[in-house]
């Protein structure tokens, strides 16, 4: 046990995710060993990040304003809405450079057992901006894990309405993956979802 | 014997660190184990979708010091795509699996083993309807734990039945000489399937009506949250339409 504010500091750092005892004590003695300036730096950071971002409006992913680049942008395509578990999900599918339609992001998984349900995703607010029938396709890229799978399934059930297309991404073969060491799983998926590659 | 071998139904997995999990199992022989695997949220992990909850395995373990590390794991059944598949199936699942997490301990129990492994296999497989494949799997998982209600005799003097009070501090139906003033009173055709439930009459199960699965159903819920003490937060989330 150290004296005061130091243990006051490693116990605060401890308390954050993916950080035990031993390295919340050496970020401590980094931060004491930093120059001020740094320290405020971060610190101002921290606080500025607190009162700035602030959740879209529109498709629950974080932003600086009331609604995210994403949703002003009047480029992107309003018929696909690419549904996601969290906001970190966003900047993973934007990366691809693939996907130029809107996001949904629910706040995570159906998960009983940790006592979520539907009612606590932002399910309701997703059905209300397919209200209008603007939208034409709703892509389910929750995550390929057994919380994500039901969440899809719940989804699919609850979207099923003509003229909206309903897909999930595909699941299967890691790309410069080694298809021996490939686990039935994932190697049952790939076959499940092969694809025409001639006519 | 740092390095042993089981099958064992993963229960719940809780992220650690970068890339790795804390995988919770209930195992055949060596009761419920908690150990680390590492690498598995990788994508390129050999085993880390064998290692998500409902999977049937045969895993390999070294023995850790707090917490036992798996090396190697191999499927023996995997339910989980099938089950999440289902919505009803899903969450009659992790309330199969919250209350068997809750009710093992580090000793072994076969029984409970065969019976949430059996269960999972009905769920994927679509045998029964899973608000009642869930109903009899609580009622047997209590009394293997030693918490068996009674449904014919009487709970306190063993008085023959049938009787109609059910009091779930009792331990099941009661004659009406100790049945605690305004105890509330059961249809028979209920305390039936209940029965049925116990003891797997799955002809007698399927025959009951809606009213009987519904009043069933909310008995087994109290009988449960009762004796695990806890409420168990996935059983308000069960799809039973």
């Amino acid at each position: 046990m150290y004296e005061g504010i130091i243990q006051e500091l490693i116990d605060e750092l401890g308390r954050l995710p993916g950080i035990g005892p031993k390295s919340a004590q050496r970020i401590a003695f980094h931060i004491l060993q930093t120059e001020t300036f740094d320290v405020t730096h971060l610190a101002e950071v921290l606080l500025e990040v607190k009162e700035k971002v602030r959740f879209c409006e529109i498709c629950g992913n974080v932003s600086e304003q009331d609604t995210c680049n994403i949703c002003r942008d009047p480029r992107r395509s309003a018929t696909t809405i690419c549904v996601v578990e969290e906001a970190k999900d966003v900047v993973a599918i934007e990366r691809t450079r693939e996907f130029r339609g809107l996001y949904h992001v629910l706040g995570g998984a159906i998960s009983p057992i940790d006592g979520i349900g539907p009612d606590d995703l932002r399910i309701r607010q997703l059905l209300q901006r397919l209200a209008d029938g603007t939208v034409t396709e709703v892509i389910i890229a929750t995550d390929p894990n057994l919380e994500g799978e039901a969440t899809a399934t719940y989804l699919t059930r609850l979207l099923v309405q003509p003229g909206l297309r309903v897909t999930r991404l595909a699941s299967g073969l890691p790309v410069g993956g080694d298809l021996e060491y490939a686990d039935e799983v994932t190697l049952g998926r790939a076959f499940e979802g092969r694809r025409l590659v001639e006519q | 014997m740092p390095l042993y071998r089981d099958e064992a139904v993963v229960l719940r997995t809780h992220k650690l660190g970068e890339a790795d999990r804390i995988v919770t199992m209930l195992s055949r022989q060596h009761g419920k184990i908690r150990a680390v695997a590492k690498g598995v949220r990788r994508t390129a992990s050999k085993f880390g979708s064998r290692l998500e909850p409902m999977m049937v395995v045969d895993v390999q373990l070294y023995e850790g010091r707090s917490l036992d590390i798996v090396t190697q794991a191999e499927s023996l059944g995997a339910y989980g795509a099938d089950i999440a598949g289902d919505y009803a199936s899903y969450t009659a699942a992790a309330a199969m699996i919250e209350t068997a997490d809750r009710i093992t301990d580090d000793s072994g129990s076969l029984q409970q083993y065969l019976l949430l492994v059996g269960a999972l296999r009905s769920l994927s497989r679509r045998e029964r309807v899973p608000g009642l494949t869930l109903d009899s799997y609580l009622l047997r998982s209590l009394s293997i734990a030693g918490w068996a209600p009674s449904f014919v005799d009487c709970a306190v003097t063993g008085a023959p039945g049938p009787h109609t009070a059910f009091v779930v501090q009792l331990g099941g139906v009661v004659a009406d000489s100790v049945a605690p003033p305004g105890t509330p009173r059961v249809d028979p055709e209920t305390i039936d399937l209940l029965a049925a439930l116990l003891a797997g009459d799955w002809p007698t199960v399927e025959a009951s009506d809606d009213r009987a699965r519904g009043q069933a159903s909310g008995i087994v819920a109290a009988y449960t949250q009762f004796h695990l003490e806890r409420g168990l937060r996935s059983l308000r989330l069960v799809d039973r339409r």
